[in-house]
């Protein structure tokens, strides 16, 4: 037994179980975990491959561009990358965006952490609670019932709607194409929900599909084009021309009339199904709360959403920012990226090396030197590894600390800063869910609280992007149409070196781009990922990382059947995102299990 | 998905190149989007779309076609640069993804939900091209791979004639290719020297390439 610094207890003479690849996320990862001989998780291990460094594409390119390469990183956060890449330009050359590229940022962030925080849960993460095999047995009648008592605004939710979903999801399972609902664990006894709840949730399942089609739209509008929308440095690259008529070219009214509609839909499907159906489907599992792991110890925001242009401090974000460390929720600590001291990237039990063994590297001083090779106790071979060796380097991902600290970020971490900061929005809702709930202020700290801390967040998003809009619109009519500022567009008005650094929160937490230009072109430059935070390995003094804290202590009702780990694992929204996308016909099996 | 091809032409046809342009071969499908555009101007009831590693995001653009028509890069265990064309249902099976896939909303999926919803396009046709690597972050199309672009497009071309579609030479602008930085020649022709950028690859989930 070891005990870590940072309040865990790690025993790993238990039965192995190797999870690989952990599904329904972005990217390649991979899970190892201990559990004694009461099925309880007593050491958990993750790892996985990223990306190797954006140094390796951007060195020697134009800063200008750095958007549209780390766009193409993620095929999920393509717009958060490219608003953090161009941050990190415009401090570096200290260029100041207008008001209305502030508005229009933040309307385009706003909807992208609605978007995702829904279809995370609705399509990545539902399947870890919600059972669709098991709706086939439901009740039309009863599902209709329960709908009208959790959420009586909802108009779809009469009998034959639910009849008829019932009857297109059983063609579906017949056709032999399971498809979408293929590796799930169905029989578990770790579900338990009834079927009519089933039938619901795997009904708002369909309608979110919907939505989300819906909700990109805005990046149409505003980026030119969605997928990949454009992105610029000085502002953003649509020009507003508000009596103007027609389908192509400058914003004008009509179509800011579509966003405002689009925005309403967030904000209406937010109240009547995702907030309801987390609190219904909550219910049945208030029990089940574990997957705390760091979330109740320390956790990390840098904060987003800024009031006025240019403008990065704490106190002018409507999404906090904010450290707490070892459970203090009565300090939280600001957050400045630019302090080598602060965050601070190690590699002791990655597969890199630096020249000093044990030291931290802060972003702007980082380096991406690969040193692949497996500990003495690794089982397996270099190309085929049956178990890692957790006491020696074991991931592609770097262990990045704050002053030293192993934290979570992501929606639960923003919701915590802003709860202990007393923020006024997020404590309301804190406290009325838990109120709805009947469940204590712990009971956030959970791999519940992780997923009902996004659909808060993405209920309050929705409220922000109403709230950038009319000030878009009061502004425009003010009479100030500026996207964007390109006086230091020409690299000749640049200083022959400059370095900065772009920080945003991701749906899945905070995220960091670092840039050093050298005459004009990038010299440097170095993303700090939230899956990097999440998923980081141990570090030199034995911290484990957000993952591996959350497995701690589960109970697993079979362990060759690892949904309780893909439940807390999902929780985070995790994004390793680097991976290709080739595809194969021999490809039946996406995930072994296998228990040793 | 219907046994037998609709008898009537397709109404809007949506031409689509996936895979990601950062991974070597990978981009083998974006690319065949952007030559295409390049050289033949197409008519205004089809739609050429670089879909990247977009999972959901590329839902209604499926769902407003009445044929689709992708390239991809594709791991048919064939010999490198191979082209393979797969048509309607067999076009999900190829899709399956083995480790190397691994979005997990990836463009099967993206198929199987449209089909849950009862709006996937009837027409389906897929031209695969078989990588020679992939494991090269930030390296572009290998000879072999880029070689195929061309012939892939004279299959494009026939497809297409077929679904009453007829390219002329020329060129099509589209709001839906990618950002002229990161086009084949920019992206490829800006690479940063090796000794620059380490390029070493992670042989360990590519089973086989190690």
């Amino acid at each position: 037994m070891t005990a870590t610094p940072n309040g865990f207890n790690l025993d790993n003479s238990g039965r192995r179980i190797v999870v690989d690849p952990v599904t329904r996320i972005e990217g390649h990862m991979r899970c190892e975990v201990n559990v004694d001989e009461n099925n309880y998780i007593r050491n958990a291990v993750s790892t996985g491959t990223m990306w190797r460094g954006l140094e390796v594409i951007l060195k020697g390119r134009d800063p200008r561009d750095a958007w549209a390469f780390t766009e193409r990183i993620c095929g999920v956060c393509t717009g958060t990358h490219a608003l953090t890449s161009v941050r990190a330009v415009e401090d570096a050359l200290a260029i100041k965006i207008p008001d209305n590229a502030n508005s229009i940022r933040n309307i385009m962030q706003l909807n992208l952490q609605i978007h995702d925080h829904i279809v995370h849960f609705y399509h990545l993460h539902a399947l870890d609670w919600v059972n669709p095999i098991n709706a086939l047995r439901a009740d039309p009648k009863a599902t209709s019932e329960l709908q009208q008592a959790v959420s009586p605004s909802h108009p779809l939710s009469s009998p034959g709607y639910f009849r008829d979903v019932q009857n297109r999801l059983k063609k579906f399972v017949e056709s032999g194409q399971l498809g979408l609902f293929k590796n799930g664990y169905w029989d578990n006894p770790a579900y338990l929900l009834p079927p009519e709840a089933d039938l619901m949730a795997t009904t708002h399942y369909l309608e979110a599909l919907d939505l989300q089609k819906e909700i990109v739209k805005v990046h149409t509008i505003f980026g030119g084009k969605n997928p990949h929308p454009n992105w610029l440095v000085g502002g953003v690259p649509c020009p507003i021309n508000i009596d103007g008529v027609g389908a192509v070219g400058a914003i004008n009214m009509e179509r800011l009339n579509m966003v405002s509609s689009i925005i309403d839909l967030c904000n209406t499907f937010n109240k009547n199904v995702y907030i309801p159906d987390v609190i219904a489907i909550g219910g049945f599992y208030k029990n089940w709360l574990y997957g705390g792991g760091l979330s109740g110890k320390s956790v990390l925001a840098y904060g987003d959403i800024p009031e006025h242009p240019n403008n990065f401090d704490a106190a002018q974000l409507h999404l906090p920012r904010g450290a707490i460390i070892n459970g203090n929720l009565n300090e939280v600590h600001d957050v400045d990226p630019r302090d080598p001291e602060q965050v601070q990237e190690f590699v002791d039990h990655s597969w890199y090396t630096y020249a000093e063994p044990g030291k931290g590297l802060h972003p702007w001083d980082g380096v991406t030197e690969p040193k692949y090779e497996l500990g003495p106790n690794a089982k397996g071979t270099r190309t085929n590894i049956l178990e890692l060796d957790e006491a020696a380097k074991y991931s592609w991902i770097k262990a990045p600390r704050w002053r030293g600290n192993a934290m979570e970020v992501g929606p639960l971490a923003r919701y915590v800063v802003g709860y202990a900061k007393g923020h006024e929005d997020i404590k309301n809702q804190v406290e009325g869910l838990l109120r709805t709930m009947n469940l204590p202020v712990t009971a956030l700290f959970s791999t519940l609280g992780r997923t009902a801390a996004r659909a808060l967040e993405s209920e309050y998003c929705g409220r922000l992007q109403k709230y950038f809009f009319d000030k878009l619109v009061t502004n425009i009519k003010n009479g100030d149409q500026s996207t964007a500022n390109v006086e230091k567009w020409d690299p000749k008005t640049w200083p022959k070196e400059a370095k900065g650094v772009g920080m945003t929160e991701a749906p899945r937490g905070a995220l960091g781009h670092w840039i050093r230009i050298k005459d004009g072109r990038i010299d440097n430059y170095q993303c700090v990922v939230p899956t990097t935070w999440n998923g980081s390995p141990r570090d030199t003094k034995g911290n484990i990382g957000a993952f591996e804290a959350s497995l701690m202590d589960t109970y697993m009702e079979r362990p060759d059947e690892p949904v309780e780990i893909l439940r807390t694992l999902h929780s985070f929204d995790p994004c390793l995102a680097c991976s290709t996308h080739v595809m194969s016909p021999d490809g039946d099996v996406l995930t072994t299990v296998k228990v040793r | 998905m219907p046994a037998t091809r609709p008898a009537s032409l397709p109404a809007s046809v949506l031409v689509l190149g996936i895979g990601n342009v950062l991974w070597a071969d990978e981009g083998f499908g974006v690319r065949c989007i952007e030559t295409l555009a390049e050289t033949f101007e197409v008519p205004p009831h089809v739609r050429l779309l670089d879909g990247g590693t977009q999972g959901l995001y590329l839902l209604p653009f499926l769902e407003q076609a009445d044929a689709l028509l992708v390239f991809d890069a594709i791991d048919y265990g064939l010999a490198p640069g191979t082209l393979k064309v797969v048509r309607d249902a067999d076009v999900p099976a190829f899709m399956g993804a083995k480790k190397m896939s691994l979005h997990q909303t990836g463009f099967q999926d993206v198929i199987a939900t449209a089909q849950l919803l009862g709006r996937c396009p009837p027409l389906l046709t897929l031209i695969g091209c078989q990588p020679v690597e992939l494991e090269d972050y930030g390296g572009g199309l290998r000879p072999a791979v880029a070689a195929a672009i061309a012939p892939a497009l004279e299959v494009a071309f026939r497809e297409l004639q077929d679904w009453g579609v007829t390219l002329v030479p020329g060129r099509s602008s589209s709001a839906d290719l990618a950002d002229p930085s990161i086009r084949r020649h920019a992206y490829e022709d800006g690479r940063p020297a090796e000794e620059l950028a380490c390029r070493v690859g992670d042989d360990r989930f590519f089973p086989g390439a190690g």
